[in-house]
């Protein structure tokens, strides 16, 4: 317990904490104001004039719409299998103890506690080295191994919560390790499996630095902001994108942080 | 689960899944065996067998008149990062790293110390949220909104001048080695936004840790007549320094490999990343690329020994 004398932090502190959240969050409100504004040619600040007629352009885009599908699917597709890998790899770490525990924990986060350039190019070159072509599935290949440790890190946090005495009971009562799995397991796990696999959908429709070396020609939503970004073409509309992807990624974050907000651990403390 | 201790009293069950439940239950070893085969077999060749293949290619070489790779174990391509063209890139990536995660320790430990020990309630989730959607909303756009502040057309410029301190943005803009053209071609520029994007990195296990501290430890302090600046020195921060340590693996790893940031907003001179980048596509020395790569994973190594015995990990 902390005692109440300290409830009030001194004023310096105040100030820096603000002063540190404001600079977190004001460079992502520029984006909506730059995505109305009328000038198409420059970053001009203050905006000349603000128009609605962007997110018209943007949305008769079909390179846009094409991109934006292709990050949803790959998304989609990296997910359930990350959700199937990571919640295995938590299940089997954290309810036994066995020879190697820590070398599986290690090996799980591994891929994105190096820096995500290795994994891209560690990953082109076995391609290369394998001959085997781009397509969607080596997207996917990339994709699915970062993303298991987000679910398994979910995943264990609650395993880890979860008492083994609710397993022993259920077993007691008669009931087969199938149905302990679906009527005690699962509905323990089951948020927290939700909450990691939201996040792992985040972190995949998101990604760009390894995807720039797996994809080939194909776009993801990533690269086209990439390209974009290294060339400018058509601004007016990068800023609406750039706004769309804002909002779509803070939907899935929402929902991960109140599915586990009860909890000890909540999803998401670490990307 | 106790492994095989009682007899088994219940006839067996019927059914596969039953045969199969009870299989399970008197061998877990195969259970576990059967879960952690999928896993490991994606990470173990997917992910090992590609990180083994790099490793294996940088020491090979190229033949400087064919382009091609040459597979003969050498340690020439070891050799060449040792040019003072390539070393310099290290050199240049690793001061970066070192001057990122500096700033974003000290711009994060207030946050992570007023969430940590000041915020309640609701104000404790919105200090959550406030930390966890820059996280996790996009990397790209993020970059994006620094390039729109950062342009010479930009928010700041404009701020600068209705502050009547354009000299000053200008005498910075003109030294040598951090200044540019415009905030967005200098190393400034690139400076500002690596502290940006891996700032929430370093605020999380900082206030981890300190949520660790108990509340009497400090109590202690000013009972035996401490000011709240010698507790702060004497008590908080060495507890508090496992999770500066944990986050400043994450801000030095993540700066030594990024090459987007410095690509988009920075000058022409090369970052690590983008040399592996620049190498592995239009040079297609892919050997010096892999080489290249192993250069943050020995930095990192290092770190993270240090850092393991300074006790960082308790606070991840």
């Amino acid at each position: 317990m902390r005692s109440d004398r300290h409830q009030s932090a001194p004023l310096g502190l105040k100030i820096a904490a603000a002063a540190g959240l404001l600079f977190l969050h004001l460079p992502i409100l520029l984006i909506f104001v730059y995505a109305f504004t009328m000038e198409e040619k420059s970053y001009q600040w203050p905006p000349p004039g603000l128009t609605t007629q962007w997110l018209a352009v943007a949305w008769n885009r079909p390179d846009v719409w094409s991109a934006l599908g292709l990050s949803v699917k790959v998304a989609a597709v990296s997910t359930a299998i990350a959700m199937v890998l990571g919640t295995l790899c938590a299940a089997a770490v954290s309810q036994t103890k066995f020879f190697g525990r820590e070398v599986i924990s290690l090996l799980v986060i591994l891929p994105i506690a190096l820096p995500g350039i290795i994994t891209g190019i560690a990953l082109r070159s076995a391609f290369s080295l394998a001959e085997i072509p781009f397509s969607f599935w080596t997207i996917i290949l990339g994709h699915a191994t970062f993303c298991v440790v987000v679910v398994y890190n979910n995943a264990v946090a609650r395993f880890r919560r979860t008492s083994g005495s609710l397993i022993e009971a259920s077993m007691d009562l008669g009931a087969d390790g199938f149905q302990t799995f679906r009527y005690v397991i699962l509905p323990n796990i089951g948020t927290a499996l939700l909450a990691g696999g939201m996040l792992a959908f985040a972190l995949s429709f998101d990604e760009v630095i390894v995807t720039t070396f797996t994809a080939g020609q194909q776009q993801t939503l990533p690269i086209w902001m990439l390209e974009e970004l290294v060339r400018p073409r058509q601004r007016p509309v990068t800023n609406v994108v750039a706004m769309v992807v804002v909002l779509v990624t803070f939907l899935p974050i929402l929902a991960a942080y109140y599915l586990t907000r009860d909890g000890d651990q909540v999803a998401g403390s670490g990307k | 689960m106790p492994a095989g201790s009682a007899p088994v009293i219940l006839p067996s069950r019927g059914g596969i899944a039953g045969a199969l439940s009870d299989i399970f239950w008197r061998r877990p070893k195969l259970l576990l065996f059967l879960m952690l085969t999928p896993p490991l077999l994606w990470l173990g060749i997917v992910y090992l067998g590609s990180l083994f293949a790099l490793l294996l290619q940088s020491f090979f070489s190229i033949d400087d008149f064919s382009g091609l790779i040459n597979r003969e174990f050498t340690l020439k391509t070891y050799g060449e990062l040792l040019r003072p063209a390539n070393f310099d890139i290290i050199v240049r990536t690793v001061t970066m790293a070192a001057c990122v995660t500096l700033a974003s320790a000290v711009v994060a430990f207030p946050i992570g110390y007023f969430a940590a020990r000041y915020a309640r309630g609701k104000w404790k989730a919105l200090f959550y949220l406030g930390i966890m959607l820059p996280l996790w909303s996009s990397y790209l756009v993020k970059i994006y909104a620094w390039k729109l502040i950062l342009a010479k057309e930009g928010i700041l410029t404009w701020l600068f001048a209705k502050l009547h301190l354009s000299w000053l943005l200008d005498a910075w803009l003109s030294l040598p080695y951090v200044g540019g053209n415009s905030l967005s071609v200098s190393f400034t520029g690139t400076f500002i936004v690596f502290v940006y994007v891996w700032l929430p990195f370093m605020i999380l296990p900082i206030q981890a840790a300190l949520e660790r501290v108990p509340g009497n430890l400090v109590e202690a302090s000013s009972d035996l007549g401490a000011t709240p600046g010698q507790t702060f020195r004497n008590v908080l921060f060495p507890l508090a320094l496992p999770g500066i340590v944990a986050g400043s693996i994450f801000t030095f790893s993540l700066t030594l490999g990024d090459y987007i940031i410095p690509q988009i907003i920075g000058t022409s001179r090369l970052f690590i990343g983008q040399a592996v980048y620049a190498q592995q596509g239009t040079a297609g020395n892919i050997p010096l690329a892999a080489a290249f790569t192993v250069v943050p994973v020995v930095i990192m190594g290092i770190y993270l020994w240090a850092a393991k015995r300074m006790g960082a990990f308790d606070a991840l």
